[in-house]
């Protein structure tokens, strides 16, 4: 009876945890949409997002999202790969995801630092004769630090689920006649592939709202859908319009996530 | 080399770091189309030879030929060898079919050669019908058989098997026996056989090398390894022996439990000190007067097919015998035995001089029957 009681208030801790701090706050925001500047209902945020700046908005987000989670896993799966293959592979991990901890805030403010007209990038490309270089607030150091912001949390699922894998498994391709890429695309990864997706999962759903980055680094020149909410409460005051962006960013997120959360296969 | 001969070990050590080596100095031949079986004690290097066949693993030292080719390089792909794993090696994100086609498809195979051929190799392994389940729904003894399947489907020169029948119920165990032995046969393919099973290893094998401490005690045929045990290892890892001290006081003479016995032995400095072996299964039951020794039965465990009787003599040597007949407990009884049947076994006695020592005994024989001629 007790167990029963306790099940029962641990799972009505847990539901009120889900209600409080997310259902409401989700059901808040679809409240709110449905306002006007003025605060008379009215679908006209709905057909607002609808329109070409919107929709361009969203698919700009969409693309820098994509590009920044395609460089990242690029770079992060041959890294995880790697540490999984040198001897004291959990402390060269934490090495990676160490700066992970770091406040986001502050490791924009060292990119300004070291892109800016007079830092680190621009005297080295003045050594290697290719002159002073306009870095800071273009599309490509947006990417850059987004990419470097990422790829401690891309990496670790990977490394994780490569850790996991059995090593015999490769020496069975290879004694199948498999070379050592075929047996990479046919057994290594198959078998890492839920690492991968948590790894695209953590990368693509925070890269799509990401704003402070495209004031900061890109200097306002992307615009996401993360930013569009920021501007729609902070600058224009018209929280019915960023609370309806806001609940087009959550049904991507979820598409997103349902669209990665296949079956997990396995022994 | 000869051209009979695919695999060729030369002086091969192989070590992990500073820790002495799991294989020592190790040279060997296999010929092609032979039953092999390594066998050996849990961590004696049987599986690591394998892997030095199949190209996971490259050797510390010494040489491996393949087909009159050196192969110490040669990436694992590129060997005409497959495996079937100690622990299966399945790929879990395929299914059975997946599985046993994987080489196959690998080599570009048509479809519907592999098709046939898979399906050929799972009723080969008693598997008709499973083609479509994942692996994680294949019981123990399923897999393993899943593995022998997708070794065997690609048909290469040379299969090794790291103790494939280990999780399969006696009955299926025989069964695969059996047939892992015809399809050798029929397809003349090399095997190499891991097994800690000695009775395994004498009905399947052409030839059994025992390896203790990463070196091989001794290698021959079934028979010559259970008739001869060149040591007390090999004795007492192939089939359950009696073994006592003693000594060979002439040609033909031995000495043990303070009487002398005549035997087939010869060759040795006279009261060298030795080993003498005799098969439970050599010594009968009698009286205590008929019998060569005297013993007390001490006790009595029925084995199905024989009673395994174990008895102390009066110096408290224990002495195995396997009868037919019951023995009765606490009672005296004698033990007779044939000259045939005492071993004896040099002390410290490596596999070569015990060969030599054997054509010694040939030679003699030889000349012997020319003069007769
Ligand atoms: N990668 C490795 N690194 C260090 N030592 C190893 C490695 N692989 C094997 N060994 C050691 O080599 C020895 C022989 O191992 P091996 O796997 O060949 O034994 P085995 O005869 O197959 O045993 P079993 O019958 O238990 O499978 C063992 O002592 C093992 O600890
Ligand atoms: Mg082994």
């Amino acid at each position: 009876m007790e167990s029963k009681l306790s099940r029962n208030l641990y799972s009505f801790s847990y539901f009120l945890w889900i209600v409080i701090f997310v259902i409401l706050p989700i059901l808040l925001i679809v409240y709110y949409s449905l306002f006007d500047i003025e605060g008379n209902f009215s679908f006209v945020n709905y057909q607002k997002f609808f329109t070409a700046v919107y929709l361009k908005m969203t698919l700009s987000s969409f693309w820098y999202a994509f590009l920044i989670t395609v460089i990242t896993f690029l770079i992060a799966y041959p890294t995880a790969y790697l540490l999984t293959k040198t001897k004291h592979k959990q402390f060269w991990l934490l090495l990676i995801i160490v700066p992970s901890w770091i406040n986001l805030l502050l490791k924009a403010y060292a990119f300004l630092g070291i892109f800016g007209t007079y830092g680190v990038a621009n005297s080295f490309l003045k050594i290697i004769g290719m002159g002073e270089q306009q870095i800071l607030f273009t599309d490509f150091s947006f990417v850059f630090v987004s990419v470097y912001i990422f790829i401690p949390f891309m990496i670790l699922p990977i490394f994780n689920s490569l850790n996991e894998l059995n090593p015999t498994l490769l020496d069975a391709a290879r004694d199948l006649g498999a070379s050592a890429w075929t047996a990479f695309y046919r057994v290594i990864f198959p078998l890492t592939i839920d690492g991968v997706k948590s790894g695209w999962q953590v990368t693509f759903i925070p890269a799509l709202s990401l704003f402070m980055l495209t004031r900061l680094i890109a200097g306002n020149k992307v615009i996401t859908l993360g930013t569009a909410i920021e501007q729609q409460f902070l600058v224009t005051q018209d929280w019915g319009m960023g609370s309806t962006i806001a609940v087009f960013l959550i049904l991507i997120m979820i598409l997103f996530m349902f669209l990665t959360n296949t079956r997990k296969r396995g022994v | 080399m000869n051209v009979a001969s695919i695999i060729q070990f030369k002086n091969v050590t192989k070590r992990f770091g500073n820790n002495p080596p799991v294989l020592d100095n190790v040279s060997f031949t296999l010929e092609r189309g032979k039953f092999y079986t390594l066998l050996g004690p849990s961590g004696c290097g049987k599986t690591t030879i394998l892997r030095l066949i199949a190209g996971f693993t490259e050797p510390s030292e010494g040489e491996i030929w393949f087909n009159g080719q050196k192969i110490n390089h040669l990436p694992a792909n590129k060997r005409q060898v497959n495996t079937v794993f100690q622990d299966y090696a399945l790929f879990p994100h395929l299914n059975v079919f997946e599985n046993v086609a994987f080489g196959l498809r690998i080599k570009k195979v048509k479809k519907t050669e592999i098709e046939a051929k898979v399906k050929q190799a799972l009723s080969f392994v008693n598997l008709d019908g499973y083609e479509y389940r994942e692996i994680r729904e294949m019981s123990g003894g399923q897999r393993q058989r899943v593995a022998i399947a997708r070794a065997i489907v690609n048909k290469p020169e040379m299969i090794l098997l790291d103790e494939p029948l280990s999780a399969l119920d006696l009955k299926l165990r025989t069964e695969m026996q059996y047939e892992l032995r015809e399809l050798q046969r029929r397809l003349g393919i090399t095997f190499v056989f891991v097994t800690h099973d000695q009775e395994e290893a004498l009905a399947m094998s052409d030839e059994i090398f025992v390896i203790n401490n990463g070196k091989i005690q001794q290698s021959g045929t079934p028979t010559d390894i259970y008739d001869e045990p060149i040591n007390r290892f090999v004795a007492d890892f192939i089939g359950e022996s009696n073994i006592v001290e003693g000594k060979m006081v002439e040609d033909y003479l031995v000495e043990f439990v303070g009487k002398k016995f005549e035997c087939d032995d010869k060759g040795f400095n006279a009261n060298e000190p030795v080993e003498i072996v005799i098969r439970p299964e050599d010594l009968e039951i009698t009286t205590p007067e008929l019998g060569r020794l005297q013993v007390r039965v001490d006790s009595q465990l029925f084995r199905g097919v024989h009673y395994e009787i174990c008895c102390y003599d009066k110096d408290d040597n224990e002495w195995l015998v396997h009868s037919t007949k019951k023995a009765k407990v606490g009672k005296e009884i004698g033990l007779s035995f044939d000259r045939e049947a005492i071993h004896v076994m040099r002390l410290g006695e490596t596999e070569e001089e015990f060969d030599r020592r054997l054509e010694t005994y040939a030679d003699k024989g030889d000349s012997a029957q020319w003069k007769v001629n």
